[in-house]
């Protein structure tokens, strides 16, 4: 029976190369995803392009692409991923580019546009739904808007015979499930099997989060070699069930519990995980060992896909400004708390929009409600953060932090700062039909 | 007894909302977790950093609870000037809760 071998390069637009590589080279792959575009990495990625028309999509694709490439063609390994971002054709030519310099004559390269609904957000007195209220005024600080698309066009862009698909904003499990959906003919509306493929393209799409990658927790969970860390595949059956992977020689772990930890990861409701192609439904989900760091997952199903997609919207947010000071020793606390009060004196005046100071070892991370009163500790690091309406205001917290070093209590050192401006997102809804898609295929 | 004995945890985050799992290591604790770890019990726990009750998903042949918090439209993601924006640290609040009874 045919099974379809699919591999996950890449978790995050920062993720790690060599695992990836490791899965091109030995993984005897059909396909390998790299899963790049955070919520925000969007919005950035936008700033990029409209400094340079040919910039905007991710900053390591061509370093993952030199690696990968002659790998995946020498293996016929078919690359999928949303590292096209803000500029889906500029990475296509950057691609092409990157193929003949190899070598590399007549890789198909496909790349996926539609997704970039600035205009249509931007011109329209249209009131959206959001899923969150939105700001006042958005609209004045709307920088980029991209709406999440689903499966089909890649299925479309591999029936055009694809080697490479690069899309902008596709959601996450998507770029998995187009890979299977083309593979196994699955219909558009048959929501079960749709809901398990989304299954296992959720399970691969964190790459080292499926392998035992943010799970170990010395003496409760430990994970093996977390520092050769493999990325993980899947041997996909006709049905969508599937068997979860890595490599022989790689460390980490696939277990029962690395699955649960990632199959509810970022889900809300498990009975209704929404994605543009379905309602997936993983209640019922079968987490079964049937090796060593082998895993079978199977009875996941779905309902009908949603009417609207969703549209991420990147938005100016202010500014950012912070500064960072430690002190150390006996009386390290005390004087951390004197040099607080002095910064919170001295911006009383700032007229900043949001000031939170905190002291790191104590109170910064669960903040002061959620942690346990402070005993004298050995070494503490006071934090300053601020929001600003202008960048000036924001750069004087940095310098009232930089400033304890000559006019604040005794013995602070290794002071750093920033000021930056703010790029928050938001998201909304639109109806489906409002997105059109367009698959662009070129031959290197 | 805390949490963290029994059970295990992962955070991530949508925009405003915090999603917390719990996976009990035995599935004979799962029941165990139901009855203590109630939504009234989280709510309670991380009334500071929330503005709406907790809501709690039951998956039993996971043995796993997956809670949603939803925090301040300036404690989103990528508003939040705090360290950890995500607030993925926050699962380790559940974690070191404390499990009164057995």
């Amino acid at each position: 029976m045919k099974s379809v071998r699919i591999g996950c390069g890449a978790g995050f637009s920062g993720d790690r190369l060599e695992p990836a590589v490791d899965l091109a080279e030995r993984g005897d792959l059909d396909y390998l995803v790299f899963e790049c575009l955070s919520e925000r990495t969007m919005a950035l990625a936008h700033l990029d392009r409209s400094k340079n028309a040919e910039g905007g999509f991710d900053p390591l694709l061509a370093e993952r692409m030199r690696a990968v490439l002659p790998i995946c063609r020498r293996n016929g390994t078919k690359i999928i991923s949303n590292m096209g971002a803000a500029n889906p054709r500029a990475a296509a030519c950057e691609v092409i580019r990157i193929a003949r310099s190899l070598g590399l004559g007549g890789l198909r390269i496909a790349c996926i546009t539609g997704d970039d609904v600035l205009g249509l957000i931007a011109s329209t007195e249209t009131s959206y739904a959001g899923h969150d209220e939105l700001p006042a005024g958005w609209r004045d600080d709307l920088i980029s808007a991209n709406a999440y698309l689903g499966a089909e066009p890649i299925v479309q862009a591999l029936h055009q015979g694809a080697d490479v698909v690069l899309t902008g904003r596709t959601a996450d499990p998507s770029l998995f499930l187009g890979a299977l959906a083309y593979e196994f003919s699955w219909g558009a509306d048959n929501w079960q099997i749709l809901g398990q493929g989304t299954l296992v393209g959720h399970l691969l799409e964190c790459a080292g989060q499926l392998t035992g990658g943010y799970f170990a927790d010395p003496g409760y969970k430990d994970v093996p070699e977390l520092a050769q860390l493999g990325f993980p595949f899947a041997d996909v059956a006709s049905d969508g069930s599937a068997t979860l992977s890595k490599l022989t020689g790689t460390g980490g772990l696939i277990s029962r519990a690395t699955c649960i930890e990632q199959l509810l990861y970022e889900v809300q409701d498990p009975a209704a995980y929404v994605t543009p192609d379905v309602t997936a439904d993983f209640s019922a989900v079968e987490i079964q060992p049937t090796g060593f760091n082998e895993i079978h997952v199977s009875r996941a199903t779905g309902g009908p896909r949603p009417a609207e997609l969703k549209v991420s919207l990147g938005l100016w947010g202010g500014y950012f400004g912070e500064g960072q000071i430690s002190y150390a020793g006996s009386n390290a606390l005390a004087r951390a708390r004197l040099a607080q009060s002095i910064v919170e004196e001295r911006l009383a005046a700032a007229g900043l929009l949001e000031l939170e100071c905190a002291l790191m070892g104590v109170n910064a991370i669960h903040g002061q409600a959620l942690s346990p009163p402070a005993s004298e500790i050995h070494e503490v690091r006071l934090r300053v953060a601020g929001r600003a309406r202008s960048m000036l205001d924001a750069e004087k917290i940095r310098r009232e932090v930089e400033a304890l070093y000559v006019n604040g209590p005794a013995g602070g050192g290794g002071i750093t700062g920033c000021a930056r401006r703010l790029v928050a997102v938001e998201s909304i809804l639109i109806p489906r039909e409002a997105v059109q898609c367009h698959i662009h295929m070129e031959m290197a | 007894m805390r949490v963290r004995e029994i059970a295990h945890a992962r955070t991530g985050d949508k925009g405003r909302q915090l999603t917390i799992s719990l996976i009990a290591y035995r599935p004979e604790d799962y029941f165990f977790l139901l009855d203590c770890i109630t939504e009234s019990a989280v709510s309670e726990l991380f009334a500071p950093v929330i503005v709406a009750p907790v809501l709690r998903y039951e998956i039993p042949t996971l043995h796993s609870l997956n809670f949603v918090l939803r925090r301040a439209p300036e404690k989103s993601v990528t508003r939040s000037i705090s360290l950890d924006t995500h607030g993925k640290c926050m699962g380790d609040v559940l974690l070191d809760m404390e499990l009164t009874g057995n």
